[in-house]
């Protein structure tokens, strides 16, 4: 595995595998994470994978950087290849425009699509989660048609509520919990994708991939009432 | 057991070590802003390190305590009060039933820290107690306190717990900092003349500080391109030069990714000193190997459990 290592202060230090967005090297950025989990035990507070970096908060109590250098350069160096990482896929319900989408016009107006299409096209693509962050739970994912590319809105929202999905630009996401913002939004989910008060507190993973599949306003609210349940996998 | 708040103060929060673990969902750790104060009241009242505690920012509550109960106060100097008369910071103190807590007015420092013997009872949310008020997460509702507020003490069977303890500590919370720092792997993202500015230059606390992050204003560093980055991770102390040119230091409520370039990394065991320089201190930065801030944190670490050792043997002497 080809790396670069920095120190981030003493008490975490960064790898990383390439200064670009692509999956090849968010692989390698989440193999790394598997291996140096399993690797370093106590040695490691937290492991905070990112598009192509992988940040290592470490118990400098216990272990300097030049042991952590060499510890991880000799998990890492080996040349077993790394196995391929089981990749989870997700599916996320989806009511599109109507209230929950007021910005689906601006989005198929923009691309020169109908509406259908928008929806069409969004639910066709599998998405990676290449990392979670900005806020609590919120996945930054590739992989949107270029034909739904939209630039933000002039004027942010003061408030976009939970699980609403939007555009901006070539990314596409998931509001994880109400916050202002400039996505354009074409739809909302029912599921919590952030609950601290669950087991796992946010709903995706570096790594799984996403696909979106549209529900009526019916499901919706059913699943939001918890009287339908949601099959994820 | 347990006290109502009379007045919040400027910034109450309930605090402690912080949401570890959950970064990697976007989670922030939150948790006190300068962590030896925190560790040293907890210690005067037999408490773990990072057990929950008040955090208080620049002008302090006033708690109204229902039972007895034994506290400290330390960090910033907030001239406590007990009923109106004056009492020592860095002691454990015995408040009886029905008196009041209050300060009388910041001398030095930007945050207090009162902890309470047995921790404050509050539910844990992700394994802490950690107040994050912009994710709405942990302490009080995820709240600062306000007036009205009860907070319960926990273990009523520990509240008398040896004899109390003075330290007779004044630490002088000085408003001119020079803060160690490790270069960050961003920094060729700097110019030569930029790298100059930031080390050579003194910069003041912006009062649009706040938890998150401390803005500093002063000479702006010049980066060779782009000043951003493919977003990335952040520390404690992560000084950010997006492309105005002012640095900012990340701080406890950080959020846990950013997309500006790093030039440095704040040395943990100098963070306390920035936290409690505050609004309007100024600030210089010196760059060391990341060997010689391990070397200076070790020793921050080793003085601190030597007054962790001093109080347990005063505590003990009498009982």
């Amino acid at each position: 595995m080809t790396y670069s290592i920095f120190p981030l202060g003493d008490r975490a230090l960064s790898l990383s595998f390439g200064e670009i967005i692509a999956p090849e090297v968010n692989d390698q950025v989440i193999a790394a994470a598997k291996r140096l989990s399993e690797g370093l035990g106590d040695a490691v507070e937290e492991l905070v994978p990112t598009y192509c970096t992988l940040l290592v908060h470490y118990r400098a109590e216990a272990f300097d950087y030049a042991e952590m250098e060499q510890r991880i350069a000799a998990l890492l160096s080996s040349e077993e290849e790394l196995a391929a990482v089981q990749r989870r896929i997700v599916t996320i319900p989806v009511c599109y425009g109507g209230e929950y989408g007021p910005d689906i016009a601006t989005v198929a107006e923009h691309g020169g699509l109908s509406e259908e299409e928008v929806v069409r096209l969004h639910t066709a693509a599998d998405y990676r989660v290449y990392m979670l962050g900005f806020i609590a739970g919120f996945p930054y994912l590739g992989g949107l048609s270029r034909q739904l590319h939209t630039p933000r809105l002039s004027q942010p929202r003061l408030k976009i509520e939970a699980g609403s999905v939007g555009i901006a630009g070539g990314q596409t996401g998931v509001y994880p919990v109400a916050s202002p913002g400039g996505w354009q939004i074409i739809g909302r989910t029912p599921l919590a994708l952030y609950d601290p008060g669950r087991r796992m507190p946010a709903l995706l993973n570096a790594g799984d991939t996403v696909r979106f599949s549209p529900i009526s306003r019916q499901e919706f609210l059913s699943i939001a009432e918890g009287e339908q349940s949601w099959d994820l996998q | 057991m347990g006290f109502t708040v009379k007045r919040a103060g400027a910034q109450t929060t309930v605090q402690d070590g912080g949401r570890r673990g959950y970064q990697k969902y976007g989670i922030a750790v939150a948790g006190v802003m300068d962590g030896v104060s925190a560790a040293i009241a907890n210690f005067l009242v037999g408490n773990a390190a990072d057990a929950p505690l008040l955090e208080c920012m620049a002008a302090g509550p006033s708690l109204h305590f229902e039972t007895e109960t034994v506290l400290a106060v330390t960090g910033a100097d907030m001239q406590p009060q007990l009923d109106g008369r004056r009492v020592e910071n860095y002691a454990s103190l015995r408040v009886p039933a029905g008196s009041e807590l209050s300060f009388a007015g910041l001398n030095s420092g930007m945050f207090a820290y009162i902890a309470f013997a047995g921790g404050l009872d509050v539910p844990q949310v992700l394994g802490s107690a950690a107040t994050h008020q912009y994710s709405h997460t942990g302490g009080l509702e995820g709240r600062a306190l306000r007036t009205g507020d009860r907070l319960a003490v926990c273990g009523e069977e520990r509240k008398v717990y040896g004899r109390p303890v003075a330290l007779h500590m004044k630490p002088r919370w000085e408003k001119q900092v020079c803060l160690s720092v490790v270069e960050d792997r961003h920094a060729g993202m700097f110019t030569e003349a930029g790298l100059h500015t930031f080390y050579s230059s003194t910069y003041a606390v912006s009062p649009s500080s706040n938890r998150m992050g401390y803005r500093l204003d002063g000479a702006a560093i010049e980066h060779r391109g782009a000043a951003d980055i493919i977003t990335d991770g952040v520390v404690f102390g992560s000084v950010q030069v997006p492309a105005s040119g002012t640095p900012i230091v990340m701080m406890a409520d950080r959020q846990t990714t950013g997309g500006y370039s790093r030039i440095a990394n704040v040395v943990s065991c100098d963070l306390p000193r920035l936290a409690q320089a505050g609004i309007g201190a100024q600030v210089r930065f010196r760059k060391v190997s990341v060997q010689e801030a391990q070397a200076a944190c070790r020793d921050m670490r080793s003085e601190l459990s030597e007054v962790r050792a001093h109080i347990e043997a005063l505590r003990w002497q009498w009982q």
